[in-house]
């Protein structure tokens, strides 16, 4: 089913040969558009958005080490109805993970989809990526952040680095995309590797007219298990820390402390996936007398109440399906850090049983499936 | 503090666990008096959330049983409900919670002895691990 591909880079510049080959997609009439992280010219920031005009994709910016909010919110309102026509979507493997969750919980369709991921060198928080992004014009700033990481300078700057959440993900190649971009284990001034995981990928390439290379990866795959490795060992380091800090109630109140309940991260997080969260209705518009009685019980009721509440609740729903994308850290106002919190707690969680979120779609979320026999010691061993 | 009074919340479901506790007491079953039951049309109604928010107003332990598997009037809504309850097992100890506090149990209708006898135990257990205090304390 796989087929190994090449893109040739020309004037050494892998941004641009890459907007090539999306236009491509357009020209040849493959796609009907192309969901794909896009220059603004207003303030050299970076946004998906969906283009169906092949000039516009010289705006397209996919390498940008830039993750403003994850695409597959924007990937499953596209989706929520059956499209007419194939679109392409370009997505980090968060998104594409975080996508897979989404289908699976009916939010989006794959169907007419064609899932393309570059490999994923990581990006910077929102507040990060404006120092960043200034350092030049148009995407000048992207290609030198990949010049720098391939060429293991790293990815800090003066004043900034890339989140705790691209340092501790161990997903940087999405091979359950239909369409991998290999990066690592290239020279990428010189040649991007194509690798179609799927039919759909296998036939987008034909469609396209790339031609089959009998290359070996086995320079890739050294690169990807380096990079691995140091990233596994992050976020081991990530848990167990995180774990510490919040190991008691006391702590973890310590922990959210400087949270106002604004609930951004729940807003930005791809899978918190109800279209009315409990926390946001007249449930928790207590009565005013309400709150006077809970004040006596405790001598002081701090407010808004329910902070604790509202973490390990969405921690309940949603870190069953959590891909780990940090989207709750960079969307937090006041640094709280949620991403290493539900990270922390998904990784048990998904161990318990045996599921690993956004990695394909045959396999069932956790709580929606259930077994006559199964989990007896919950039942004191009767079941 | 081995004398206190532990406070049990239970979620049960109206189809077996209510009837039967109905029975213990019609029965005039001796038990303890330190549960506030809460009575569910089904175990697969209860949510994570009604658990998480006992503990957190200071509840010194969650109970929540419903009907033996194959009983369910809604086919699954009690194996659902173990599946929540080892979500709940699996994240709330990370937190300090004894998991201990978290309890499910199959009860049907006609086990009167067997919920008297369930909540003695419970009652007792619960004492060991002695008080939630976030019953008096300020939760952020
Ligand atoms: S909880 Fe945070 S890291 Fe996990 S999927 Fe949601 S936004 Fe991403
Ligand atoms: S974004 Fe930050 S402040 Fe807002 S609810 Fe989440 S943790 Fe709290
Ligand atoms: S009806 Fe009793 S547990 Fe579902």
């Amino acid at each position: 089913m796989s087929k190994i591909g090449k893109i040739a880079v020309r004037d050494r510049d892998p941004v641009s040969s890459l907007q090539d080959f999306l236009k491509l997609l357009l020209e040849k009439g493959t796609v009907e558009a192309v969901l794909v992280q896009q220059r603004l010219p207003i303030n050299n920031s970076v946004m998906p958005a969906l283009v169906t005009d092949v000039e516009k994709l010289g705006w397209a910016d996919p390498l940008a080490p830039a993750f403003p909010l994850n695409a597959a919110r924007m990937l499953s309102r596209l989706t929520r109805k059956p499209l007419d026509a194939p679109i392409a979507a370009v997505m980090r493997p968060c998104e594409i993970r975080a996508f897979i969750e989404l289908v699976k919980l009916k939010q989006g369709s794959a169907e007419n989809v064609i899932l393309i991921s570059a490999d994923c060198l990581g990006a910077y928080g929102n507040t990060d990526y404006a120092k960043v992004s200034g350092l030049g014009a148009g995407t000048q700033s992207t290609l030198a952040f990949h010049r720098n990481v391939i060429s293991g300078k790293g990815t800090a700057t003066e004043d900034a680095d890339i989140s705790a959440a691209c340092k501790s993900c161990e997903h940087p190649v999405a091979d359950n995309a239909d369409v991998t971009i290999g990066l690592l284990g290239t020279n990428l001034e010189e040649s991007l590797i194509l690798i179609a995981n799927t039919q759909k990928g296998r036939k987008l390439l034909d469609d396209l007219g790339v031609k089959e290379e009998d290359e070996s990866l086995d320079l890739r795959r050294k690169a990807v298990e380096g990079l691995l490795s140091e990233r596994v060992a992050y976020r081991d380091r990530m848990f167990e820390r995180t774990s510490a800090a919040v190991s008691d109630m006391e702590k973890l109140m310590n922990y959210l402390g400087a949270c106002v309940n604004c609930y951004n991260c729940r807003v930005a997080c791809p899978v918190c996936y109800c279209r009315e969260c409990v926390f946001t209705t007249d449930v928790f518009d207590h009565e005013p007398a309400q709150y006077l009685r809970w004040a006596k019980r405790k001598g002081a009721l701090k407010m808004p109440t329910d902070t604790v509440f509202y973490h390990l609740t969405r921690l309940a729903h949603m870190s069953a399906a959590c891909i780990g994308c940090g989207q709750c850290s960079n969307a937090c106002p006041n640094e709280v850090p949620v991403m290493e919190l539900f990270r922390t707690v998904a990784h048990g969680v998904q161990g318990v049983f045996g599921y690993s979120a956004g990695a394909s779609l045959e396999e069932e979320p956790p709580l929606s499936v259930f077994h006559e026999k199964e989990f007896s010691e919950v039942t004191g061993g009767i079941d | 503090m081995a004398d206190y009074e532990p406070t049990i919340i239970a979620f049960v479901c109206n189809w077996c666990t209510y009837t039967a506790a109905d029975l213990a007491g019609t029965s005039r079953l001796v038990q303890p008096a330190n549960v506030r039951m809460v009575r569910m049309m089904c175990t697969g109604m209860v949510d994570p959330k009604y658990i998480i928010k006992a503990l957190l107003e200071g509840a010194d332990a969650v109970l929540v049983s419903g009907c033996h598997p194959g009983d369910c009037h809604y086919i699954n809504g009690n194996l659902k409900a173990r599946r929540r309850m080892k979500l709940l097992k699996e994240i709330l100890p990370k937190f300090g919670f004894d998991e201990r506090r978290l309890k499910m149990t199959w009860i049907g209708a006609s086990e009167g002895i067997d919920f008297a006898e369930t909540i003695r135990k419970m009652t007792a257990e619960v004492k060991v691990l002695g008080q939630n205090d976030l019953r008096t304390r300020m939760v952020l």
